[in-house]
């Protein structure tokens, strides 16, 4: 926990060391980050991955959804097609470019969604505690007894497949866990000496949420939130593997392994290249989950 | 933490019976409100689904009195609690209803598929948990030099890989370049422990343990480098012992952590394979999944997950339980 923030939020009033103090901690965060070039490295591998999907329809060298009879499943260094073609002629690289734009999506989106929802049941459960506590925690408790994958499947299967549904069922996977962070820090903080002053002050329940309780519960959640994203791509990824998550024509990295799988036996190389992209993707953005734990000694 | 004060010469220390045994009923208790909670889950999973499940069974040109009468006799015709509360007092006699597509009861196609599931994933734990052992102490042991680096990185690659990735990437290298091992399947009829049918689990067990060994690596890790920082460490060096004799001692400290991460990996590939499996073809609860799935066997899909989550309760609660019973340490609420 980054207690400077806690005592910065007790400082308010006088506004000097309150500044100070705060830009302090993030810029010592900066700091350790920028002498760790792991991190560096992959924010970059992720960075040009998201401005190639944001900027797919310009960058792409074909449309993704053009097929050809006569260059199916082309190999890698085909004159026309830089990394071949797949088992319908359409451009891999292409596709792969398109691509990251739902793999990524499917990454981030649930996991945001996931950190707000889940992030403001623990704190509200933290800070109620009593019955509101119970209510929540156990329900949580009931998801978390769930192992991930299948209840993503579960989920997933009952609803059909579709980019929404994937939303709505690996979002509803990760708040529990979320969730537990959220309330357990919340806890934590809601006896802590400053928390009582503040109250003793006179400040409102919604002053010290905002001021005591959030700045300290968003480091950690934060931290929590950033290692799960790994998980969201492989599973999104997997969810879309096993039919249940985008479906094709639609260019995604899972889709892609899925309907080149046949392909193993003819075009091995082609057919394992939209999971080389899910492995970079994902080892990308644990490595960068790393780096900012360490830089921000968050441990959850 | 302390040292282990007070351990007998067997190693364990001496239990306190009642506290124990009041710790375990409370966790015990605690799992009842659970389990009922994930049988509800499941329960109203199917009642989220769009469409009528009975659309499922009946032709499509069924007359309104035959859809009302197949209803019937599949109870879809009762209020929610009614059909929930009858569904759960054959489930926990075992009647987990009749797979509609296939006229079979549910337990029967349930009880191979688990075996078959509970073969591969704990072969991948074992396997997970011998190299994971194997890196986490390397780098352990060795914190802040290239050796950690490269344990480390292995094991943030295991814990990232897709893999369902992974197992294609297998198949073509040892199957298809190469035609060592089976790309598919169960060795039928074969003997369990000849190698005709052994070899059907190599590939599958590898895929799906590079995640535990991923995970095992980096909590041995780090209960390593903790451990070792204990006084009790320095003690024993100070007193003479070999330093494999003090890495028996650390690594005696280190098991009810590894303990609990196996044991809930366990769970989690349970329910978890239903990618490596559908790689493979593999005979398991994840065929099952998927075959309920996309034929909308609401019965077998309920059961599946049923079975698999509840799996999962019974693995935590083990796990807590000998964790509190191998470290007295150990006292939560």
């Amino acid at each position: 926990m980054n207690t400077p923030t806690s005592t910065q939020a007790a400082a308010s009033g006088s506004d000097i060391p309150r500044a100070r103090i705060s830009r302090s901690f993030w810029h010592s965060v900066a700091r350790r980050l920028s002498r760790d070039p792991v991190t560096i490295a992959c924010t970059t591998v992720l960075l040009v991955i998201a401005l190639v999907a944001v900027f797919a329809p310009v960058i792409a060298p074909y449309d993704p959804y053009k097929t050809s009879i006569l260059v199916r499943l082309a190999p890698m260094g085909h004159p026309d097609h830089l990394l071949g073609t797949d088992e319908l002629g359409r451009d891999l690289l292409t596709r792969l470019i398109y691509g990251a734009r739902t793999s990524l999506f499917m990454g981030f989106a649930p996991i945001l969604l996931a950190t707000l929802i889940g992030g403001t049941l623990g704190i509200v459960a933290g800070y109620a505690g009593g019955a509101t506590n119970m209510i929540i925690m156990r329900t949580i408790d009931v998801f978390y007894a769930f192992p991930s994958v299948l209840l993503a499947v579960a989920i997933s299967g009952v609803l059909g497949a579709g980019i929404f549904n994937s939303l709505v069922s690996l979002t509803l996977v990760f708040i529990p866990s979320l969730a537990r962070v959220g309330e357990s820090v919340t806890t934590q903080v809601r006896n802590q000496d400053f928390v009582v002053a503040a109250r003793a002050t006179g400040a409102s329940d919604w002053q010290i949420i905002r001021g005591h309780v959030l700045s300290n519960v968003v480091g950690p959640v934060m931290i929590y939130a950033s290692s799960l994203v790994s998980v969201a791509i492989v599973l999104a990824s997997g969810l879309s593997f096993l039919g249940l998550g985008i479906v094709p024509p639609e260019a995604e990295w899972g889709s892609m392994l899925s309907t080149l799988r046949p392909a193993i036996y003819i075009a091995p190389m082609n057919a394992i290249l939209p999971g080389i992209m899910i492995f970079v993707t994902s080892m990308c953005a644990n490595l960068i989950s790393d780096g900012l734990r360490t830089a921000m000694d968050v441990k959850v | 933490m302390h040292a282990p004060v007070g351990r007998g010469p067997t190693g364990l220390a001496p239990i306190n019976g009642a506290r124990m045994f009041n710790y375990a009923l409370r966790r015990i208790l605690y799992s009842v409100p659970i389990a009922v909670g994930v049988s509800l889950v499941c329960f109203l999973l199917l009642h989220i689904a769009p469409g009528d499940p009975i659309d499922a069974i009946a032709p499509e040109s069924a007359s309104p009195q035959l859809l009302a009468e197949l209803r019937a006799a599949y109870g879809f015709d009762r209020s929610l609690p009614v059909q929930y509360f009858s569904w759960l007092s054959n489930v926990i006699v075992g009647d987990f209803g009749t797979s509609i597509m296939t006229g079979r009861p549910v337990l029967g196609e349930l009880a191979n598929a688990v075996v078959n599931t509970l073969l591969l994933s704990g072969g991948a734990v074992l396997v997970g948990f011998v190299f994971g052992l194997l890196l986490g102490t390397i780098a352990g042991y060795t914190a802040g030099s290239p050796a950690d680096r490269a344990a480390t990185a292995f094991a943030v690659a295991g814990i990232s890989v897709p893999n369902y990735w992974l197992g294609l990437v297998l198949v073509v290298i040892f199957a298809v370049n190469q035609d060592w091992l089976p790309a598919m399947g169960m060795g039928q009829g074969a003997p369990f422990l000849s190698w005709a049918n052994l070899r059907h689990f190599v590939l599958p067990v590898i895929a799906l343990s590079v995640i535990p060994a991923g995970i095992i690596a980096r909590s041995v890790r780090g209960t390593v480098a903790e451990v070792r920082k204990q006084e009790f460490v320095q003690t024993l060096h100070a007193k003479g012992l070999s330093p494999f004799r003090v890495f028996i001692h650390v690594m005696k400290n280190s098991a009810p952590a590894l303990l609990a991460v196996m044991g809930l990996q366990l769970g989690y590939l349970m329910g978890g394979s239903i990618l490596v499996e559908t790689v493979f073809s593999w005979p398991g609860t994840g065929f099952l999944l998927n075959t309920a799935i996309f034929t909308r066997d609401l019965p077998l899909l309920q059961g599946t997950i049923l079975i698999l989550s509840m799996f999962f309760v019974v693995i935590n609660l083990v796990v807590d339980l000998a964790q509190a019973l191998f470290d007295p340490r150990i006292e939560r609420n």
